[in-house]
């Protein structure tokens, strides 16, 4: 009777202790499961884009044939406008493969390289006439289908290429003449939007972006400051002051999409201000920013002890002068921390700026910030949302620079965060 | 170019008086205040005039140009005109240079006149004010200039109405959402009826733009949006909810110190990263997979599908949901556990036991706040979860939401005429009720909580 008391009691112990571990292996299994979740997100976009980081390119020896090209060295730039420089790319091609005859080969020939070609003649013969009538040696992008062939002939992935048997061969010959060869993508970073995947870059996005993130700092910073130092400082605790209060953490929570709203109906339609801009976009991104610096920079006054106050109104100084003199250079690390994170907040932010119009397709670097402009996360938008294979490693490719910008820009509110700790002990 | 001009000129007026009301000031004895003070004063009494002025230029677009230029154009084409705001819009980039197609209806060219001429006679209007004002300013506090004038005090007078200022553009931010919202879906109640809308079974937003063209005329009832956007966040919650859960009790718990100073920040990483990113991730890889999986055991599966939208939500909730819920546990005071253990309690019955249900209402306003993200979430459904608007509870099968919706009817021109693009208004209204109950609402549940360790 006793010994099987004790028998009881041993079991029950023995499952309690299982129960125990199984609920501790379930909290691994949750960590693990979201550290995967998080390894497989970027592995996978890593591995779709870092080949977008390199560029395929061709030398060609391009006779600028006055004949060919129909312009003379003396001509007009509107007349080297006209200039027939595809037919001089496409001899340039035929010269390189003499035994190509057929109509229909010499199309699947030319498709081989890219439109840019053609644009960096005309370049070329608009910034120095004296060149016609030379053979110039050229380096120009392959079409995007080759560029993809190639690229996945290097990896030894498989996929079903567009390209057809005779252009695969053709461009063997090419590489194994040495002349289509690989290289770094600077055009990736400089370019703005094209139609063809091979000549699209993030250049113009990323002034954008920049644009906007500007706007949203200069009008954001100043105003949640302003705001913070008064609901922190001044406000006394009326019924004003708890509704703002409550009004701010609501706004942090309000979706993004809202804002859209809010911006394409009394930004956009009742200030008038200009559509599809960083300017625009700017203003509604401050808006959203704004409750993260409010709170950021009132607990970051919260922090400033009290004795920093008493010293100074003790020594006469009036309240602004020691909210300004004293308790804002002690709080101003814990505000540009909060500021940091709200702007990295700001630089993933899409859907608002689809909204304001930032989603046109624009093929030149904006210059100031009210041209029509995109940004980068719309940029990476309109790259998915397009159907043609090339834009896949170019949009995978712009995330990895825009998850750069947020590292970096966490790692600048750490650093901020770190020496304030050093320098208040 | 004008308007920096106008900035710079107004700029160096304002440095002028600043100058010289600190010059005046620095040559006298006896003074009240510090010549700085006297300085700050005169320029902001004609930077602040010219500030206040120069906001009528936001104004003036809507309530000065485009009332005449519109007014213009019925009078010149006899007809009743539709879509005002599609026209206005077209004129207004014709006359920037903005729209490329070339125009040859003389009633839009001579629109596109009367705009720039409108446009230049508001500003040299507005300007000209502005300058008034600025020198007024400089006049006035010119001749109140004493040495006994207590400038230090009414700077700061006048700061203190600026930082009040600035903390009331947040309310402003509100008022201008709910007002926004509000017109725009009253104006679309007006057109489609209020039931229809609320209690509709079918969604198809699509409407003949002009009169002569085919098309159908529009359904707006957003049952299928709600059930869809309930589905996707019921399966992000799914996910969400027992990996951050036990994620953040194993952290709060268990976890060495070590652990936690580097998963934590991990599962940040997860909430920093921009939806738009979590949107391509479920589109273009995990809704082939799924598309993959299904078709292996027998199913058919859409290419875009709620379950694709909803599983990559649910990472993305993760950390919401962890990371709150970590704080609400370690929040419980240690005494709890310590009695528990002495008890002969085991870790895991403490925890579940003790550790949790003391922690539940933070743990459940966490949930709600989750909860109303993934509501409020719009660039993954946007990318991953399609636009059919189908009733369904299968996860397999494409489903819309609100915010996908929102979006995809206001990407692009559009005239605020149009019963199609008003419905994005109304969605907004609904969106925002529904997502600002439940931050109350957790708010609240929070509340209640602080006050029982208090």
């Amino acid at each position: 009777m006793h010994n099987e008391d004790t028998l009881n009691q041993k079991n029950r112990n023995r499952s309690r202790i299982l129960a125990d571990f199984r609920f501790r292996a379930y909290g691994i299994l949750g960590l693990v499961i979201a550290g995967s979740a998080l390894l497989f997100l970027l592995g996978n976009i890593f591995s779709t884009g870092y080949s977008a980081f390199q560029q395929t390119v061709i030398t060609l020896e391009i006779n600028l044939d006055e004949d060919r090209l129909g312009v003379t060295s003396t001509a007009s730039p509107e007349e080297m406008q006209e200039a027939n420089v595809a037919k001089v790319v496409k001899q340039s091609l035929y010269d390189l493969f003499p035994e190509v005859k057929k109509r229909k080969e010499k199309r699947d020939l030319t498709k081989l390289i890219s439109l840019g070609a053609e644009l960096d003649v005309r370049d070329m013969l608009l910034l120095k006439p004296e060149s016609i009538g030379s053979i110039i040696t050229l380096t120009v992008p392959v079409s995007s289908d080759a560029d993809q062939y190639y690229k996945a002939t290097l990896t030894g992935e498989q996929f079903k290429s567009r390209l057809k048997e005779n252009q695969k061969q053709w461009l063997q010959t090419l590489i194994d003449n040495k002349q289509v060869i690989i290289k770094f993508n600077i055009d990736f970073f400089t370019q703005a939007d094209s139609r063809y995947p091979e000549l699209a870059g993030i250049g113009g996005a990323v002034v954008g972006t920049i644009y906007t993130l500007l706007i949203c700092l200069m009008i954001s910073f100043p105003l949640g400051v302003a705001a913070a130092i008064y609901l922190e400082e001044f406000s006394r605790d009326s019924f004003m002051t708890r509704m703002v209060e409550a009004n701010i953490n609501n706004l942090a929570a309000v979706p993004s999409v809202i804002f859209g709203l809010l911006g394409l109906a009394v930004i956009l339609n009742i200030f008038g201000m200009p559509r599809s801009t960083p300017l625009a976009g700017g203003i509604v991104l401050a808006l959203m920013t704004l409750p993260t610096i409010i709170i950021a920079c009132r607990s970051a006054i919260k922090t400033v002890p009290p004795s920093i106050r008493e010293a100074g109104m003790a020594m006469g100084a009036s309240p602004i002068q020691v909210t300004f003199h004293h308790v804002m250079p002690a709080a101003m690390s814990g505000t540009l921390t909060g500021t940091i994170i709200g702007l990295a907040q700001a630089l993933g932010e899409t859907a608002p700026l689809l909204m304001i119009g930032m989603v046109a397709f624009i093929a030149s670097v904006p210059g100031v910030p009210t041209d029509p402009a995109t940004a980068l996360p719309v940029q990476i938008y309109l790259w998915a949302e397009s159907a043609e294979r090339g834009f896949v490693e170019k949009t995978a490719a712009a995330i990895m620079v825009i998850i750069v910008f947020l590292i970096v820009m966490n790692l600048l509110a750490v650093v901020i965060r770190n020496r304030t700790r050093i320098s208040n002990k | 170019m004008s308007s920096l001009l106008t900035f710079v000129v107004a700029l160096s007026l304002t440095l002028m008086s600043g100058l010289r009301g600190w010059h005046r000031a620095k040559s006298k004895s006896n003074l009240h205040s510090r010549p700085i003070y006297h300085g700050l004063n005169h320029g902001l009494w004609v930077a602040l005039p010219m500030l206040a002025i120069s906001s009528l230029w936001l104004i003036s677009d809507s309530m000065i140009i485009k009332p005449s230029v519109l007014s213009e154009l019925t009078q010149n084409s006899k007809v009743l005109l539709k879509d005002t705001d599609f026209r206005y819009l077209e004129i207004t980039q014709i006359a920037n240079g903005l729209l490329l197609t070339h125009t040859d209806d003389a009633n839009t060219l001579q629109a596109v006149q009367s705009y720039l001429q409108t446009k230049e006679n508001t500003d040299t209007f507005i300007l000209t004010m502005l300058l008034v004002s600025g020198l007024l300013g400089f006049r006035g506090v010119n001749r109140r200039f004493k040495e006994s004038t207590p400038a230090r005090e009414q700077v700061e007078r006048i700061v203190k109405i600026v930082l009040a200022a600035s903390s009331a553009v947040a309310v402003l931010t509100t008022a201008g959402i709910v007002m926004a919202l509000l017109f725009e879906t009253l104006r679309f109640f007006q057109q489609v009826p209020f039931t229809d809308f609320l209690f509709g079974t079918h969604w198809s937003p699509q409407m003949a733009i002009r009169a002569d063209q085919a098309g159908s005329s529009g359904a707006f009832g957003a049952i299928p949006l709600f059930v869809g956007t309930l589905l996707i966040a019921s399966i992000a919650m799914l996910i969400a909810v027992p990996v951050g859960l036990y994620s953040a009790i194993y952290l709060a718990e268990y976890a060495q110190p070590k652990l936690r100073a580097y998963a934590k920040p991990a599962l940040e990483i997860l909430a920093g990263i921009p939806t738009v990113v979590y949107g391509f991730f479920a589109a273009l890889t995990v809704a082939p997979m799924i598309v993959d999986i299904c078709r292996a055991a027998g199913l058919s599966a859409s290419s875009e599908s709620a379950l694709a939208a909803g599983l990559v939500m649910g990472i993305m909730i993760i950390p919401f949901v962890s990371s709150l819920s970590e704080d609400v546990i370690s929040a419980v005071p240690q005494s709890l556990r310590d009695g528990s253990l002495a008890m002969g309690a085991t870790k895991a019955e403490t925890i579940r036991k003790v550790v949790l249900p003391s922690a539940l209402p933070g743990i459940v306003s966490a949930l709600l706040l989750a909860f109303s993200r993934a509501i409020g979430e719009t660039m993954i459904v946007v990318m991953a979860a399609g636009l059919a608007a189908n009733m369904t509870a299968n996860p397999l099968e494409s489903v819309t939401t609100i915010t996908a919706q929102i979006v995809t009817i206001l990407v692009g021109d559009q005239s605020f005429d149009s019963p199609k693009t008003l419905s994005a208004f109304a969605l907004g209204l609904t969106l925002f009720c529904f997502t600002l109950l439940l931050n109350i609402l957790a708010l609240r549940v929070v509340r209640k909580y602080r006050e029982q360790y208090a």
